[in-house]
C-alpha cells in the first residue's frame, strides 16, 4: 500500500491519531461481528446460564426451514426486480438529460432530491398512496377492476415495497448513470452519426457498451441497497406482512432475533448476510481499481 | 448534440416530464394531503388541489402531544444533533486517521488500514443483537452517545481523505518540513485548508445519512425522550390506521424530510461531489 515519498518520523503520534477510528470499529464492528459468529454455533438454554456448542446446527435447521428458504427466494425477487426498476428507469431519464443543454440541470434537480428522502419516510409516503380507505391509487384502480389490498394480498405488499424502494433509489442511479454518460466521448458519437447510425442504434452500440463499467458498479450497489438499506421502507410499510410475504433477509433477522429472541438462528441468519456482503464488497473493490479506463 | 431531430427532443423532453412527475407524485399526495382537515381526507377520493388548513396541521403537530411519542420538537432536536455528531465525528476521526495512514510509517500501518476497510462488510443490520448487546453492556442505551459513536467509525470517508491525500504533491510536506514545521503544524495549516471543499461535501453527505438513520435509533432508544424524527413519524404513520389523522401525519412527514431535501436542493454541486467521490 502506496504511502508519501517522505513521511514524518513516527513515535506515538500516528498510533493516536488511528487510535479513536480504531477503538470504535473494534467495539462496535468487529467485536459484534465476532459474537454473531460464536453464537450461530451455539445454543443458550432458555434462561441464559449455559450455553453449549452446537456446531453447525442452527444452519443446518436454517436449510430445511421452509420460511427461510421462502425469504431467501422473496429477497432475490425483491432485489432483482427493485435494481431493474430503478436503473431502468435511472437510465432513461439520464439518458434524456444527457441529450439537452440548457433544461439539463433544471430536471436533474427536480430527479436529485429523492435521494434525500429516508427510506422510512419513503415507505410511509408509498403507504399513503396505496392506502386502501383513503389512498389515491387503489381508487383508481377500481376502475379497472382491481381491489388492492396489500394488508390481506402479499403480492400487492410485494409491489408496495418494490415501488417505494425503487422510487427512492432512481436518484442516486441517475447521477452515476449522467455522470457516466458524461464521460462518453463525444466524437465517438459524432463519428457514427457521420456513417448514418441513427440516435438508438449510437445509444445500443456506442453509449450502452462504454457505460459497462457505471453500470456494472450500479448493479452490485443496488443490491447492496436492497438487501440491506430497505429496512426502513419495510418497517413502515408491511412490516414483513402479510403471512411473511414481505419478510426479506434482513428484516428476518430483525424480527427472529431482537423481537423473538430467538438468538441461535437469527445468528446464523446474520453470519450468512455478511458473507453475501463480503462478497459483494470485494467484488465491488476488485472491480473499482479497474474502473478508470476510459 | 449531434443531430436536430424534432420528435426526438420533443420525446425527451416528454420522458423528463413523465420521470418527474412520477418522482414527484408521492411528496405532491403528501403535502396536498398536509393542507387539508381532517375530514377532507377520510371521505373516499382525496383531494388533488391544495386546502387552507396547512397551518393549522403545522401548529398542531408542533404542539399537541401525542401517545407513545415524544413532542415533535424534541424528536426534531434529537435528529438535528444526531446528524450533527455523526458528521462532524466522521470526519474527525477519518481525517486523522488517514492523516496516519498516509503520512506515516508505522509497525500496524497495513492492518490499521484493512481494520478499518472491513467496517464497509458490517454494516449494522448483520450484527443487529450483538452490537445491541455491546452498547447496553456499555450503559450506553438512551443516550445521544449510544445514538451516535457506533455509526462513527467510517471507511468511506477515510479512503477519500486517504485518496485525497495522495494527490497532494509530496513537495508541499517536504517544504513544510524544511521550513520547521511538525507533523501537527503541517496538518492544521496545510492540509486541514487544502480539505475544504472534500470536508464540505462530506458534511453534506454525512448530514443527510445521520438524518436518515432509523434501525440504529430504533434498537437502542426506549425512552421517548431520545426518540428520532424518522422513528416518530413512523410510529405516528402506525397508529393512522385505527385513527386516521392523515393530515398532520403527512404534514409532519413533509416537516421530516424538509431538512436533507433543501440540503441537496440548494447544495447541489456539493452534494454531487460528495456522493460521487465517497463510492470512488
Amino acid at each position: 500500500m502506496d504511502t508519501k515519498r517522505t513521511v514524518f518520523p513516527s513515535q506515538g503520534l500516528p498510533y493516536l491519531l488511528v487510535a479513536p477510528q480504531l477503538i470504535i470499529t473494534i467495539i462496535f464492528f468487529i467485536w459484534p461481528a465476532g459474537q454473531a459468529v460464536k453464537s450461530s454455533f451455539e445454543r443458550e438454554d432458555p434462561f441464559g446460564l449455559s450455553t453449549s456448542f452446537v456446531g453447525l446446527l442452527h444452519y443446518l435447521r436454517l436449510f430445511q426451514e421452509p420460511d427461510y428458504l421462502a425469504s431467501v427466494g422473496r429477497t432475490a425477487l425483491f432485489a432483482l426486480a427493485v435494481t431493474i426498476i430503478s436503473m431502468g428507469l435511472a437510465l432513461v431519464l439520464a439518458v434524456a438529460v444527457n441529450r439537452l443543454i440548457r433544461a439539463g440541470t433544471a430536471y436533474s434537480t427536480m430527479l436529485l432530491w429523492p435521494y434525500a428522502v429516508s427510506p422510512v419516510v419513503a415507505g410511509i409516503l408509498w403507504w399513503f398512496i396505496f392506502n386502501s380507505s383513503t389512498g389515491i391509487l387503489p381508487y383508481m384502480l377500481e376502475f379497472f377492476g382491481l381491489d388492492w389490498n396489500h394488508q390481506l394480498n402479499g403480492t400487492h405488499a410485494m409491489i408496495l415495497i418494490i415501488v417505494a424502494a425503487s422510487w427512492k433509489q432512481i436518484s442516486y442511479n441517475f447521477l452515476f448513470f449522467l455522470a457516466g454518460l458524461q464521460s462518453v466521448p463525444q466524437s465517438l458519437n459524432e463519428a457514427a452519426a457521420i456513417d448514418g447510425a441513427g440516435p438508438f442504434k449510437r445509444f445500443w452500440t456506442i453509449v450502452f457498451p462504454l457505460l459497462s463499467p457505471t453500470t456494472f458498479f450500479l448493479m452490485i450497489v443496488n443490491l447492496n441497497y436492497t438487501m440491506f438499506d430497505t429496512f426502513g421502507v419495510i418497517d413502515a410499510t408491511t412490516a414483513g406482512g402479510p403471512n411473511q410475504a414481505t419478510n426479506t433477509l434482513v428484516y428476518k433477522v430483525y424480527t427472529d432475533g431482537y423481537i423473538g429472541l430467538n438468538l441461535g438462528s437469527s445468528s446464523a441468519q446474520s453470519v450468512i448476510l455478511m458473507l453475501f456482503v463480503i462478497v459483494l464488497t470485494v467484488i465491488q473493490f476488485r472491480y473499482v481499481e479497474r474502473r478508470v479506463q476510459y | 448534440m449531434v443531430e436536430n431531430r424534432p420528435w426526438l427532443t420533443f420525446l425527451t423532453h416528454f420522458v423528463l416530464i413523465c420521470g418527474v412527475v412520477i418522482v414527484v407524485f408521492p411528496v405532491y399526495i403528501a403535502l396536498i394531503a398536509s393542507t387539508h382537515g381532517p375530514t377532507a381526507l377520510s371521505s373516499g377520493m382525496m383531494p388533488l388541489l391544495p386546502g387552507a388548513e396547512l397551518w393549522n396541521n403545522v401548529v398542531q403537530v408542533l404542539t399537541e402531544q401525542r401517545r407513545g411519542v415524544a413532542p415533535f420538537w424534541l424528536m426534531a432536536w434529537n435528529s438535528l444533533w444526531m446528524a450533527i455528531i455523526i458528521t462532524v465525528g466522521k470526519i474527525a476521526i477519518s481525517i486523522i486517521s488517514a492523516y496516519a495512514i498516509v503520512y506515516f510509517r508505522f509497525p500496524g500501518r497495513v492492518l490499521a488500514f484493512w481494520l478499518i476497510f472491513i467496517t464497509l462488510m458490517l454494516p449494522v443490520e448483520v450484527r443487529i443483537i450483538p452490537t445491541f448487546a455491546v452498547v447496553a453492556n456499555l450503559g450506553m442505551l438512551n443516550s445521544y452517545a449510544g445514538l451516535t459513536i457506533p455509526l462513527i467509525a467510517s471507511a468511506t470517508a477515510t479512503f477519500l481523505f486517504r485518496q485525497f491525500f495522495m494527490t497532494i504533491p509530496d513537495e508541499m510536506m517536504e517544504a513544510a518540513r524544511v521550513d520547521g514545521a511538525g507533523p501537527l503544524k503541517f496538518f492544521r495549516d496545510i492540509l486541514l485548508p487544502l480539505s475544504r471543499t472534500n470536508i464540505a461535501a462530506l458534511c453534506v453527505i454525512l448530514f443527510i445519512y445521520g438524518w436518515m438513520q432509523y434501525l440504529w435509533p430504533l434498537l437502542v432508544t426506549t425512552d421517548p425522550k431520545y426518540y428520532t424524527l424518522m422513528m416518530g413519524v413512523k410510529r405516528m404513520a402506525a397508529v393512522a390506521d385505527a385513527d386516521p389523522q392523515w393530515n398532520t401525519i403527512m404534514a409532519a412527514v413533509v416537516m421530516a424530510m424538509l431538512p436533507p431535501v433543501l440540503i441537496v436542493i440548494f447544495m447541489q454541486r456539493l452534494f454531487v461531489k460528495g456522493l460521487v467521490e465517497t463510492e470512488k
